[in-house]
């Protein structure tokens, strides 16, 4: 999970703050986080100051795996930001816990080569010192 | 909750109208005032949704402030405001005023004005909102800064995925999809103010431009310019106006999962689920009592949606239910956005449901009235994390 991908599409970038700077920084060293209860386990997307499901306040950024299936998928057409295009917005789903997703894109493959149930790796496309959470096909096998 | 909508009013509804949305408001809002056998000096309440909102242009009309102003308003309560049950929050909020006495006779408004706007070369997507920008990158933050960067920009974007799972739970298909958006067509060819009236056959959706998949271009709503109000009264006021009101049965306003586009439990129903499930726990009606449903269509895939939610077939069935075509005709077992919804009517966004649901009830939709004097209407509002539902029911007047 320490490949970055070269070509760097126009992206608006994330407004950074002391609440999410940990996501947007985490690819520097190539590992996804999300923020994890210390008390129960839960993770927590969006990132919130404490833990939904048993109340607890130590929340920390955890790394996962970064693999992760498609749950589903748009193959984008339309011109909104001046690429023409088409290209891939996936929703991911990743293992560690049913539910946990993140919007993102699929590189790596056509757009259309997309699928539902697709297993994906994560990998990370640099802007200055934000790091975007992309993904691209995993072996079937893995 | 004991309220009923005495008045219905709209401004003129077209593409690049080049009026401000002040200027519609009031003729939507005095229009509806007269309807509802009223002047200004009755008007004591005042709603609206989305009120001052900074983005995306043309999409939130003026504020209650501006209004109230224009009018001269003495008003006991008003609010304006984006969060709660989608559009119909505002509607919800002057029913519960008048409920409790707050006020007596509520003007509600919702005005757009996003075609004049995308026209004068401004995109429909704020790129630059979101706060924190500067040195000319858009950044963005809030919820939207876990979709937009990644490239997901429109609503498109976001509910092209829910349609995709469903697709992949259900097996809908695209042509079931495109039942919507024609039956809109056939029903707008019959509204003299719906912008797309020209007839549509399957080939000429399928032939359309992709614009996310699986949404063609008529699976999207039609940006336009115009002003609905309504007037929400006490009930006594029914017997004091011309025409039949329409009371407010229920209202659906749950969300019961996440408050997410894309961490919400279940992709295929999202929030209209919540929502639908509440209308019915407070009403003694069903959904067979329901003679013609007015349900959001912003995309093609959210009428299959509310369907769904509402009852109106099982779950995950909204796709057989629509195949054929006949199911929601004008003349079917359950009329369906009989003035040509969102797709082809245009996109005022959420209201024009209000206003042919209203229409319907008092036997004046013209050439697209429903048969038989319908006597209760569903309308249903939003996708995603916002979801807003209505019952009404025809109450005779004098």
């Amino acid at each position: 999970m320490t490949a970055t991908v070269g070509e760097t599409p126009f992206r608006v970038l994330p407004v950074v703050d002391d609440d999410n700077r940990f996501f947007w920084t985490s690819g520097e060293d190539g590992l996804l986080r999300f923020l994890r209860c210390d008390g129960c386990g839960y993770w927590l997307h969006p990132p919130s100051p404490r833990c939904p499901e048993c109340g607890g306040r130590r929340v920390a950024p955890q790394p996962v795996s970064g693999r992760g299936t498609i749950w589903s998928y748009t193959v984008n057409h339309h011109s909104w930001d001046g690429s023409t295009e088409p290209y891939a917005i996936v929703l991911v789903e990743f293992p560690e816990q049913h539910g946990l997703r993140l919007t993102t894109n699929l590189v790596g493959c056509p757009a259309d080569a997309v699928h539902i149930d697709m297993p994906v790796r994560v990998v990370f496309e640099a802007h200055g010192s934000i790091w975007f959470p992309v993904v691209e096909p995993a072996a079937e096998e893995v | 909750m004991d309220a009923v909508i005495s008045g219905i009013g709209q401004s003129a509804v077209g593409r690049r109208l080049f009026r401000s949305g002040l200027d519609l408001t009031i003729d939507a809002a005095l229009d509806a005032i007269a309807d509802a056998g009223l002047t200004t000096d009755d008007i004591d309440g005042l709603a609206t949704y989305p009120g001052s909102y900074p983005m995306p242009p043309g999409f939130s009309g003026p504020g209650t402030p501006d209004v109230q102003d224009a009018l001269r308003l003495r008003l006991n309560w008003h609010r304006g405001g984006i969060e709660g049950a989608a559009q119909l929050s505002a509607l919800v909020d002057a029913v519960l005023a008048v409920s409790a006495g707050l006020a007596r006779h509520v003007l509600v408004y919702r005005t757009v004005t996003e075609s004049s706007a995308q026209a004068a070369g401004r995109e429909g997507i704020g790129l630059s909102g979101g706060g924190g920008g500067g040195g000319g990158v858009p950044k963005m933050g809030g919820s939207l800064q876990w979709s937009i960067p990644f490239r997901a920009y429109s609503a498109a974007n976001w509910l092209a995925m829910n349609c995709r799972r469903h697709m992949h739970e259900f097996g809908t298909t695209t042509e079931q999809l495109a039942q919507i958006s024609i039956n809109g067509r056939r029903n707008a060819g019959l509204n003299p103010k719906a912008v797309y009236r020209d007839p549509m056959t399957l080939d000429d959706y399928l032939a359309a431009r992709m614009i996310t998949t699986p949404f063609r271009l008529y699976d999207c709503d039609a940006p336009v310019d115009g002003s609905t109000a309504v007037i929400v009264s006490a009930p006594e006021h029914a017997s004091a106006v011309d025409h039949p009101v329409a009371r407010v049965e229920s209202v659906g306003t749950a969300l019961r999962g996440r408050p997410s586009w894309d961490q919400f439990d279940d992709m295929t129903t999202m929030a209209a689920r919540d929502a639908g499930a509440m209308l019915w726990e407070r009403t003694t009606l069903t959904p067979a009592d329901v003679d013609v449903a007015e349900l959001y269509d912003g995309f093609s895939f959210l009428t299959m949606v509310w369907l769904e939610a509402l009852g109106f077939c099982g779950r995950g069935e909204s796709g057989p239910y629509v195949e054929d075509g006949t199911s929601l005709a004008l003349d079917g077992p359950l009329p369906v956005n009989t003035h040509g919804g969102q797709l082809s009517a245009g996109r005022l966004h959420g209201y024009g449901f209000v206003h042919e649901a209203v229409l319907q009830l008092r036997g004046e939709a013209g050439a697209r009235q429903v048969a038989g004097r319908p006597e209760v209407a569903a309308v249903a509002n939003g996708g995603g994390p916002v979801a807003g539902a209505l019952l009404l029911v025809r109450e005779d007047g004098r």
